[in-house]
């Protein structure tokens, strides 16, 4: 009786919920489109680039990881591969840059597949090391390979230009997250989140493991591959290797982790809390972020697997049931 | 064809490849008993170096008396690690304990590494005794002394820690609990304790590991992620938690980083342990020597 007079608001609730949250999501992209014609300070600008970037990198890693259930090691190889194919082609090849982006990106998922065939064979754990030695062999090779430092081309960095990287980042950071909103939403990723679920139970019920984790690997390292490519577009001068550096793999893990692995949400706070505190501890202290992300992160796979959202939700709710107590008393 | 040049680098390949075991001992032997996957290890073995340094840097004590002062520090460590966080995915079923450890130890990684570069900077080191760059010569090959000791010290240590396992009663838990753990804490083997003696052994290798390394090469913060992947190489070579064959595994290793020089060339030999390391995981899960 109760329950059933209570429902209609129930709805009417989650329903208004729904759209201040879609509400607040439009003023934060909407400020975001605005943002570089409010201020012309390069060091804002630069920094909310790489506050996309990392949601972008964060976001690729968490489709596999927190949707797909792969602890993926190697991540950095797909990044570093969408920016060696896209700075070659573009500024070697004189390929349109756009061509370029995609070729990238492209490249990118044809490594994967051609590395995931073979390691998806390999369960859980031999999978993360796997991918792991994957990523430091490419890293090592290229380093032997293309020794020398990449450089715009002198006519590329004299109209150099930060705001169509900042909208293009952007953009990319938009698609990676609409793409994340509508994997629990498709027959194709109920398939996936079952795999991650339990594979044998997956397999009986008629889905096929390896073509699901297959299809979220190259989701995965299509976007992290992209995000290479906008990095290449983005970075002046940079060693080829570095792109290639395991430290875009951990960054990825630390952002998803710290924020919440498997939501949608958690990335783009993860990614963004990450490059706040790392930008803004790299004026006074070297790299004292890994140290801080590295506890947060022990923490959060220790205590709090959900992480800052989990968290946040969990304080919404007792700040709730708080003024619920005072509120009735 | 003048064989000297071939036979300095076998040789070398064998002092390099005693290291490579003795550094994968200790991830073995964690794995192989608790089913946790510390890849801090690599990291604990950069410590493990740093504190042989200092306690040359400062005491003037030789690097490899100061082994007995740096595995008792790090047991200790790993003995703290394992109460402040290792403990608490033991409970967890096996493909949960290996997926959070391999979190866990991930993070420590980052820490430790990023605490070393803060107290003691970037910089590149090394424990340069009064011997360091003499040796035997023999036939045209040289035999340095840091490395001939390093490699005897690894041997020795490979061998103790076989000694313990087969004939203690605190080793034999151990084997015990890696075997099957309820059986042995039905037979009145109490797991838990075993479990922090095993990670604290390990880290405690690890620290061995570390002061060899710092004698007969160079450590610097960065060196943890590396030695790791060494170690984990020499690993599913040798077939998860088997001992004495990581040590047959980390030989082979170094032989055959020696002998990829001559193939694929100098640059490309770091590079040869982690392609041999994804063809053994592809057509050999098990390890080379193995049982599946």
């Amino acid at each position: 009786m109760l329950r059933a007079a209570m429902a209609p608001t129930g709805l009417a609730l989650q329903r208004t919920r729904q759209l201040a949250t879609a509400a607040v999501v439009a003023g934060f992209i909407l400020a975001a489109l605005l943002l570089p014609q409010f201020t012309q300070r390069r060091d804002v600008i630069n920094l909310f680039f790489l506050m996309y970037l990392y949601i972008t990198l964060a976001q690729s890693w968490n489709i596999l990881a927190g949707y797909g259930g792969q602890i993926n090691l190697g991540h950095a190889a797909f990044f570093g591969i969408g920016a060696l194919t896209t700075r070659t082609l573009w500024t070697e090849q004189d390929f349109p840059f756009a061509a370029a982006l995609l070729a990238g990106g492209a490249a990118s998922v044809l490594f994967a597949l051609v590395v995931g065939i073979p390691t998806f064979r390999l369960r859980g754990v031999y999978f993360a090391i796997g991918t792991l030695a994957m990523a430091e062999a490419l890293r090592l090779t290229i380093a032997n390979l293309l020794p020398n430092i990449t450089s715009l081309p002198g006519p590329v960095i004299a109209r150099y230009d930060l705001e169509p990287r900042y909208y293009l980042a952007l953009a990319l950071a938009l698609c990676t997250a609409v793409t994340v909103y509508l994997l629990p939403r498709t027959r194709l990723s109920l398939g996936i989140l079952a795999v991650r679920e339990d594979e044998e139970a997956a397999q009986a019920l008629g889905v096929n493991p390896l073509v699901h984790k297959l299809i979220a690997l190259a989701l995965s390292s299509f976007f992290a591959g992209l995000a290479g490519g906008v990095f290449a577009y983005y970075h002046v001068s940079y060693y080829s290797s570095f792109a290639f550096s395991p430290n875009w793999t951990f960054d990825a893990v630390l952002a998803s982790f710290v924020g919440g692995i498997g939501t949608l949400a958690g990335p783009i706070v993860g990614g963004s809390f990450f490059i706040l505190v790392r930008e803004r501890l790299a004026v006074s202290l070297v790299d004292v972020h890994q140290i801080i992300f590295g506890v947060l992160f022990i923490v959060v796979v220790l205590t709090l697997p959900g992480g800052l959202v989990e968290a946040s939700s969990r304080l919404r709710s007792a700040v709730r049931r708080l003024l619920h107590h005072a509120l009735n008393v | 064809m003048n064989l000297e040049p071939v036979v300095q680098n076998l040789v070398f390949g064998l002092f390099v490849g005693g290291l490579y075991g003795i550094a994968a001992v200790g991830l073995s032997l964690v794995f192989g008993v608790m089913k946790v996957l510390n890849v801090a290890h690599g990291a604990l073995v950069m410590l493990g170096g740093y504190a042989s340094f200092w306690i040359f840097t400062w005491y003037g004590i030789d690097p490899f008396a100061a082994i007995l002062i740096t595995a008792p520090l790090l047991f200790l460590l790993g003995f703290a690690l394992h109460v402040g966080l290792f403990r608490f995915v033991t409970r967890l079923g096996e493909e949960a304990k290996i997926k959070n450890s391999l979190l866990i130890s991930f993070g420590l990684t980052l820490v430790l590494e990023n605490l070393a570069i803060k107290l003691w900077t970037a910089d590149e080191r090394a424990i340069t005794t009064g011997y360091a760059g003499e040796g035997v010569t023999l036939a045209g090959v040289i035999f340095p002394y840091t490395r001939m000791g390093a490699f005897a010290v690894a041997v020795l240590a490979i061998a103790l820690l076989h000694f313990f396992l087969n004939r203690s009663y605190a080793g034999k838990a151990i084997r015990a609990t890696a075997e099957d753990w309820e059986a042995a804490s039905l037979m009145g083997i109490n797991v838990q304790r075993t479990y922090v003696v095993a990670f604290a052994i390990g880290t405690a290798l690890a620290g061995v590991a570390g002061a060899l390394v710092g004698v007969a090469y160079t450590i610097a913060p960065s060196i943890g992620l590396a030695w790791t992947l060494k170690a984990l190489v020499v690993v599913v070579l040798a077939g998860m938690g088997s001992i004495v064959g990581a040590f047959g595994a980390g030989i082979l290793l170094g032989e055959a980083e020696a002998l990829s020089v001559y193939v694929f060339g100098s640059s490309y030999r770091e590079v040869v342990g982690l392609v041999l390391f994804l063809l053994v995981l592809l057509l050999r899960p098990q390890g080379l020597f193995g049982r599946r």
